[in-house]
């Protein structure tokens, strides 16, 4: 790892000076550490947020739920207002990760890690190609190995998916994310916050290594989520193996019923994208059914007709269609 | 950033086992080589270094937590505890004890982590049945996969150890 400087800042002003490069900010530390290891980063100065005391908040003020940034998965997800207003996230938080892990990963870098693509999470020199190490240099997973990979929104530089459980709960919870930066504070949605690769290419970026709405010099302050009274919620996870490993796909519902029926729903999926997938059309056609199984799979299978599986990963379609209606039926149950 | 204060060898005030250690340390100095290489602490043990095994498992301010993932100035302040810090060779710890009356062990490598995330593992209350243990002692990983007898002993040392306290 190379050496850096390293200050603690005591207020946003002085964290928010780093440019995400040549300066970094580290909170848990979790997975800076590891992109310094393998040579993703190599800034010359690292700004410690543990100084910021007020983005360690978790607050419940009426129907409006805000969790600083510092906020930690463990914290988040064992916190009474999380999980009796939205369960679903304090799920997300603890089916990620490790409780060691949880103990320092903050919800503020949990949706700025990168992808677990393992052409991506290599040491220096890398062996093959990956766009998002070196512009230019190919992506080896569209060829190789791509089970774990995206079936919507990528292109051909890119085919990675966004790793975040926390990401897929805040979407389905229409979430905001508050950031602050030298020209103010600004918001943006919490579903809108990660690019796909084609989104990324759409907007003149680099498809492969534009990954978020966050600008240089911008930090993550704040989630505020939204408590919808009779909503409830809940985040389903589908991996290899029971606990401690990332998503094969992830699935977060959050619904309110109506004499039986659903009256309103909100679904998102984790590792199909770089971004958590909202089924706004299905949302909008579950409505009036049972959360039944029977009643809500025909309706989610229709969200996969533009999927574009890889070679490795058919099975994605059906896994995640399976898993937004486990969502559904825990939700209601 | 405040030139001023960055540093490339900050100073770094801590306590490791109940000892205060007060020195400078190279910046990327995680906590894990600090404990090994500076503090000769090397029950905690460097397996994977990317937060993938649990074996550099400590406890900071008696949370649990990957000593690979941490810089060492990170833990300014605070109070670590290693394996060196609990129990000794003649008053071992319940959860040592729970571990060799249940052989959870065999090659011994992920044994210190293990322990210390046992202890924190029944003090947050997750040690009440065998699925709670599997999930909750799952970011330690067992290549002996002694996991049967773990579960055993951390369920083991629980119940001893709520037994002491009702004594």
């Amino acid at each position: 790892m190379r050496d850096f400087t390293y200050s603690l800042a005591r207020s946003l002003d002085e964290a928010s000076k780093a440019d995400g490069a040549h300066s970094m900010i580290i909170a848990g530390g979790t997975e800076l550490l590891n992109w310094f290891r393998l040579g993703v980063a190599a800034p010359e100065h690292v700004v410690d947020l543990a100084g910021v005391e007020e983005l360690k908040r978790i607050e419940s003020d009426g129907d409006m739920l805000t969790i600083g940034a510092l906020a930690t998965l463990a914290e988040v997800g064992e916190h009474s207002a999380v999980r009796t207003g939205a369960p679903v996230l304090a799920q997300a938080c603890l089916a990620a990760a490790s409780p060691q892990i949880r103990n320092r990963a903050t919800l503020g870098g949990n949706l700025l890690q990168k992808t677990r693509c393992a052409y991506f999470r290599a040491e220096e020199p890398l062996p093959w190609g990956c766009n998002k190490r070196h512009a230019g240099s190919g992506c080896a997973a569209l060829e190789g190995i791509n089970d774990r990979h995206a079936i919507f929104g990528w292109t051909e530089q890119c085919v990675a998916v966004h790793p975040s459980d926390p990401a897929v709960a805040l979407a389905s919870l229409d979430a905001e994310i508050e950031i602050a930066g030298a020209s103010g504070r600004r918001i943006v949605p919490a579903a809108t916050f990660h690019l796909t690769q084609r989104e990324a290419a759409g907007l003149g970026l680099d498809p492969a290594q534009a990954e978020t709405r966050l600008k240089p010099q911008e930090v993550i302050t704040a989630y505020r989520v939204p408590l919808r009274p009779a909503a409830r919620s809940a985040y389903v996870k589908v991996r290899e193996r029971a606990s401690y490993e990332y998503a094969l796909v992830s699935a977060a519902a959050v619904i309110e019923l109506d004499q039986g029926g659903i009256a309103r729903a909100a679904l998102a999926l984790g590792s199909v994208a770089q971004k958590p997938w909202r089924l706004t059309e299905a949302e909008a056609r579950l409505v009036g059914l049972p959360p039944t199984r029977d009643a809500v799979l025909p309706v989610l299978k229709q969200c996969f007709e533009d999927a574009r599986p890889l070679a490795d990963n058919k099975f994605k379609v059906a896994m995640a269609a399976g898993a937004a209606a486990r969502a559904i039926v825990e939700a209601a149950a | 950033m405040d030139e001023v204060l960055a540093s490339a060898r900050p100073k770094l005030a801590f306590q490791v086992n109940g000892r205060p250690i007060s020195t400078e340390v190279e910046a990327r100095t995680t906590l894990l080589d600090f404990l090994r290489d500076r503090l000769q602490l090397t029950g905690t043990k460097k397996g994977c270094n990317e937060g993938a095994c649990g074996t550099c498992t400590v406890l900071i301010d008696g949370k649990r937590m990957n000593a690979c993932l941490t810089l060492a100035i990170q833990c300014a302040g605070r109070d670590v505890t290693t394996i060196e810090g609990v129990g000794t060779v003649d008053a071992l710890h319940p959860v040592q004890q729970a571990f060799i009356a249940h052989d959870g062990l065999q090659c011994g490598y992920c044994t210190p982590g293990q322990i210390l995330s046992a202890i924190a593992c029944i003090a947050e209350g997750h040690a009440d049945d065998p699925d709670t243990v599997r999930e909750w002692m799952s970011g330690n990983i067992c290549r002996c996969s002694a996991y049967p007898q773990i579960t055993a002993a951390v369920l083991d040392a629980a119940r001893r150890m709520e037994d002491r306290q009702d004594a």
